[in-house]
């Protein structure tokens, strides 16, 4: 089914009839979507409604809340990355994760970046070098620490480190990035640059987000999945998913409409 | 009274009481140190910690049990650090939760528990009876690694546990393995505190007397030990002989000896101390 397309532009996310079950709790049930390349698809809905769930989904790191069960499929460039054969680890490179609060090793911030390609084996110092460059270039951060390289992670501000959390997550030339409401603990300025750095680098990666933010979700998103759970006792469920100017416009479910006018959640 | 007189003399006696107990404690250490100082002091010098004993325990001095307490300590380390600290590393990163993994914690604190007298036997019974080791630096310091590897085990599951969780996802969302991890990211951050707490416990074991008794330590030895094989004298014991064995033996010799191993000791806690301090610096988040 691999078409020469698909081969050039890679990233894609097919998710049908995904359900999560943490030990007899079931947390999200029937999710069906599409995530398309090179684009940038926000997860929105109320507080516990299992967006983060279903990110950790994607890059298989509800995996290692040990009794965490994953039901439907989920495809990666049409091939299923919770099937018996595929290896998390490998997963991980191809999907990587931006956390919600900045959490840099303690470390240098060229040793932050370098993580990851160290990680798969990339020891030659000049390749490193260009690896980290890249990266952090790329996360819009390049200017501001090149001079510093061996300073001390923690060093930089809770906007910079997050930027440097990006530069490390893209350092292993991942196809898509999860980011889980990546500037909510940020001031506007550096929410501003993530946000920026989000729409450039949708050129290249697939970017799926989840946020509490709405009009983050309207100002980045190309896509938006709005998922919703109405009780305790029920699974949350995708509400809808669509094109993101179209869902803020024209939604489609009353709930949607009464979510992102603020009327809950 | 009216209630809120009560309510005040209640409160002043509860700051009397709380604070005499604490001024106890620190009046009780101070004095213990400082008697111990007093009494040990005249005994020290060059030749006391350069010499062996002599004219039947009355004179000279303690070189030997030095070296004694130092190999059996030396060769604590070696067994009880990697085994204790795999073992940490078992239970905190990788044990399930479940019964099993209670059944280990449990365990672990019971050996904690375990009066040192009954490893003297154990280690009698096991190095040097049944595994033929013989009275020896290897039996004694196996048997102290039984002693030290609780405390060792709990240290480093503390210290890992301090250790954010966020760092470990990072590190996994990566690609990384739990392996690497673990060796990467978890353990260095974790280092100081390990090393603060199983120093603290191999303190403990220089200073124990009864797992020895049985198994490493001897009354008077002429030569130093010259293999694992070799029993040696030990400071604990010594002071032990001195106080109960010995007639007529002056003072100055059992107290130098108390003072230096209360000083070794207290200079192994006070080093962790500094170590983990300036590692802190470095390290925060």
């Amino acid at each position: 089914m691999v078409t020469e397309n698909q081969q050039t532009i890679r990233g894609s996310f097919e998710l049908k009839d995904v359900s999560v079950t943490y030990g007899v709790e079931t947390a999200i049930a029937g999710v069906s979507m599409d995530i398309p390349p090179n684009a940038v698809t926000a997860l929105i809905g109320p507080s516990g409604c299992g967006k983060s769930t279903l990110l950790r989904c994607l890059n298989r790191m509800n995996d290692e809340l040990g009794n965490a069960t994953v039901g439907g499929r989920i495809l990666l460039d049409g091939v299923d990355v919770y099937a018996k054969e595929y290896d998390p680890v490998e997963l991980r490179t191809k999907v990587g994760q931006v956390f919600q609060k900045p959490n840099p090793f303690p470390m240098t911030i060229y040793d932050n970046v370098a993580y990851g390609p160290r990680t798969q084996g990339i020891r030659k110092r000049a390749q490193l070098d260009e690896v980290v460059e890249r990266s952090l270039t790329r996360s819009a951060l390049w200017g501001e620490v090149k001079k510093d390289l061996k300073k001390h992670a923690f060093e930089l501000s809770g906007g910079q480190q997050q930027r440097l959390c990006i530069a490390r997550a893209l350092a292993t030339e991942p196809e898509v990035v999860l980011m889980d409401e990546p500037a909510s603990s940020l001031d506007p300025i550096s929410t501003q640059q993530i946000e920026d750095t989000i729409a450039e680098l949708k050129e290249n990666v697939t970017i799926v987000i989840v946020t509490h933010n709405m009009q983050q979700a309207a100002r980045i998103s190309d896509l938006t999945a709005f998922m919703l759970r109405e009780t305790m006792e029920a699974p949350a469920f995708l509400v809808e998913v669509g094109e993101t100017r179209a869902m803020f416009t024209n939604p489609g479910d009353k709930r949607t409409e009464a979510y992102i006018t603020g009327r809950f959640g | 009274m009216t209630r809120v007189q009560r309510a005040r003399f209640i409160q002043t006696l509860a700051v009397g009481i709380t604070g005499a107990a604490a001024v106890f404690i620190i009046a009780a250490a101070l004095f213990l140190l400082v008697y111990i100082v007093v009494r040990g002091l005249p005994g020290i010098s060059w030749a006391f910690l350069t010499e062996s004993p002599s004219g039947q325990m009355k004179e000279g001095g303690i070189y030997p049990v030095i070296v004694g307490t130092l190999y059996l300590i030396a060769f604590t380390a070696l067994f009880s650090l990697p085994v204790g600290v795999a073992a940490g590393i078992y239970l905190s990163e990788y044990a399930a939760r479940g019964p099993a993994t209670r059944a280990i914690r449990l365990a672990i604190s019971n050996m904690a528990g375990v009066p040192s007298i009954v490893y003297g036997l154990f280690g009698l019974a096991l190095f040097v009876i049944l595994l033929d080791f013989g009275k020896s630096i290897l039996a004694g310091a196996l048997t102290l690694a039984c002693l030290t590897m609780p405390v060792i085990i709990t240290a480093t599951e503390e210290a890992l546990r301090q250790i954010p969780s966020d760092l470990r996802q990072a590190s996994l969302a990566l690609g990384a393995t739990r392996w690497r991890t673990i060796y990467r990211i978890v353990l260095p951050a974790a280092g100081p505190g390990i090393v603060t707490g199983s120093i603290l416990g191999l303190s403990r074991a220089a200073g124990e007397t009864a797992p020895i008794l049985f198994t490493a330590a001897v009354y008077y030895k002429r030569q130093l030990p010259d293999s694992i094989f070799s029993d040696v004298m030990a400071l604990p014991y010594h002071i032990y002989i001195l106080a109960t064995q010995v007639t007529g033996r002056p003072d100055d010799i059992i107290w130098g000896t108390a003072l230096v191993l209360v000083a070794g000791v207290t200079l192994l806690s006070v080093l962790a101390a500094a170590w983990r301090s300036r590692q802190r610096r470095k390290v925060r988040w």
